[in-house]
C-alpha cells in the first residue's frame, strides 16, 4: 500500500519561533530547536520527520511564509 | 527514505508565493498580519490579476505592506485609504484595488471615508484585520477593544460608562445598500486560513463582476499588545474575540443573513 510521506524546509534566517506551527501540526512533526538564529529566534525543525505527512497545515498558518512543503508517495 | 529524496522540485506541495517580496516582515512573532498578506497575495495569484490590481496600503503596524506585497501599491493618508481607492477605482475601472486596513485606521480615524466609500458602494475589496488594539504604537485601547480588556490607556480594563461600547463596524456596514459582500474571518489556525482564503476570492470576484463592495473582517491577534505568547493569544482570540465578534458571512449577495 502506497502512503505519503511529507517534508519541511524551514528558512532558519527569518524564522521568527512563534511556534504556531507548533499546535497547528496534526502529527506533532514539529519541535523547536535550541540553537537560535541571527535574531535570536528558536528555529521550528521536523522532531519526528517519519510522522510527516506533508499536509501544508504548518506553511499555511506561517505568518512569514518561512515554510516550504515537499509530498511523495512511498512503496510500504 | 532519505528526507533529501523527498525534497525535491517535483514533491513541492507549498512554498511562499512570489507575489510576496522576500524582505522579512516587520511584524511581532505570530502576528496574523503575516498570514494575512500571505493568502491576499496567494489569492491575487491564482486569480492572475497581478498586473490589474493596485493595493492602498493604510497607517498602523501594516503601513509597509506595499513592501512586502510585490504588486503595485499607493500609500494613503491614515484611514483615508477607502478615499484613496475610489479615486484609483474610478480612474481604472477595469483594474482591481483593494484597501488592506487595520482597526486603528479603519474604525476610528478613517471610520467616515470608510462608511462614505461604502455607502456609495464604491467597487472596491476592503479587508479589515481587527485585533482590537493599536500595535504600532504600543497597545493603546482602539474602539474595538472588548469590555474588560486591559490596555496601556486602559490599565484597570475597558470601561463600558466613560469609554464607550466596543465597535462593530463590520455590522454597520452591512447595514449599508451599496454593501454586496459582508464577511468576517479568522487566520490562526489552518482551517480558518482556508476559510478566508474562499472568502477573499469571492470578495475579488465580485469586484470582477463590479457588484459592489466586499468587505472582509479578519479577527487577528496582537501577542505583543495583549502581552501573551503568540498561542495563548490565539487561544484568547478564540475564547473572547469570537463570541464578540463572531465568525462567519453577514451579508451574501446584497441581502442580510438573519441567524
Amino acid at each position: 500500500m502506497a502512503k505519503v510521506i511529507g517534508a519541511i524546509v524551514v528558512d532558519e534566517e527569518h524564522c521568527k519561533g512563534c511556534e504556531v506551527c507548533v499546535v497547528a501540526c496534526p502529527t506533532q512533526v514539529i519541535g523547536m530547536t535550541d540553537r537560535v538564529n541571527s535574531k535570536g529566534y528558536h528555529i521550528a525543525y521536523m522532531e519526528t520527520p517519519e510522522s510527516c505527512t506533508g499536509c501544508a497545515n504548518c506553511a499555511i498558518v506561517c505568518p512569514d511564509g518561512v515554510i516550504t512543503v515537499y509530498k511523495m508517495k512511498k512503496e510500504a | 527514505m532519505d528526507i533529501k529524496d523527498i525534497i525535491k522540485p517535483e514533491n513541492l506541495v507549498y512554498k511562499k508565493t512570489d507575489h510576496m517580496t522576500d524582505k522579512v516582515l516587520s511584524y511581532c512573532p505570530g502576528c496574523g498580519h503575516g498570514t494575512a498578506h500571505r493568502i491576499l497575495m496567494e489569492v491575487i495569484d491564482e486569480m492572475g490579476v497581478r498586473a490589474d490590481t493596485i493595493g492602498v496600503a493604510p497607517v498602523g503596524c501594516s503601513v509597509l505592506a506595499y513592501d512586502f506585497m510585490n504588486i503595485d501599491m499607493q500609500g494613503a493618508a491614515h484611514g483615508r485609504a477607502p478615499a484613496v481607492a475610489t479615486g484609483i477605482k474610478r480612474c481604472w475601472p477595469d483594474k482591481f484595488v483593494f484597501t488592506y486596513q487595520g482597526d486603528g485606521d479603519l474604525a476610528a480615524i478613517g471610520t467616515a471615508e470608510t462608511i462614505h466609500a461604502c455607502n456609495r458602494g464604491e467597487n472596491i475589496t476592503i479587508l479589515f484585520i481587527n485585533n482590537g488594539i493599536y500595535g504600532m504604537t504600543g497597545g493603546q485601547m482602539a474602539p474595538t477593544t472588548l469590555e474588560g480588556m486591559r490596555t496601556t490607556t486602559s490599565p484597570y480594563g475597558r470601561d463600558l460608562e466613560s469609554m464607550g461600547n466596543p465597535i462593530k463596524i463590520t455590522e454597520l456596514i452591512a447595514n449599508l445598500p451599496g454593501v454586496h459582500y459582508v464577511t468576517r474571518q479568522a487566520v490562526h489556525t489552518p482551517r480558518y486560513v482556508r476559510r478566508t482564503k474562499k472568502a477573499i476570492f469571492k470578495a475579488f470576484d465580485i469586484q470582477k463582476n463590479k457588484k459592489g463592495l466586499s468587505f472582509v473582517e479578519i479577527v487577528s491577534n496582537c501577542n505583543s499588545g495583549w502581552k501573551m505568547t503568540p498561542n495563548q493569544s490565539n487561544i484568547w482570540m478564540e475564547d473572547n474575540m469570537f463570541p464578540y465578534y463572531p465568525l462567519g458571512d453577514i451579508k451574501v449577495d446584497g441581502k442580510i443573513i438573519n441567524e
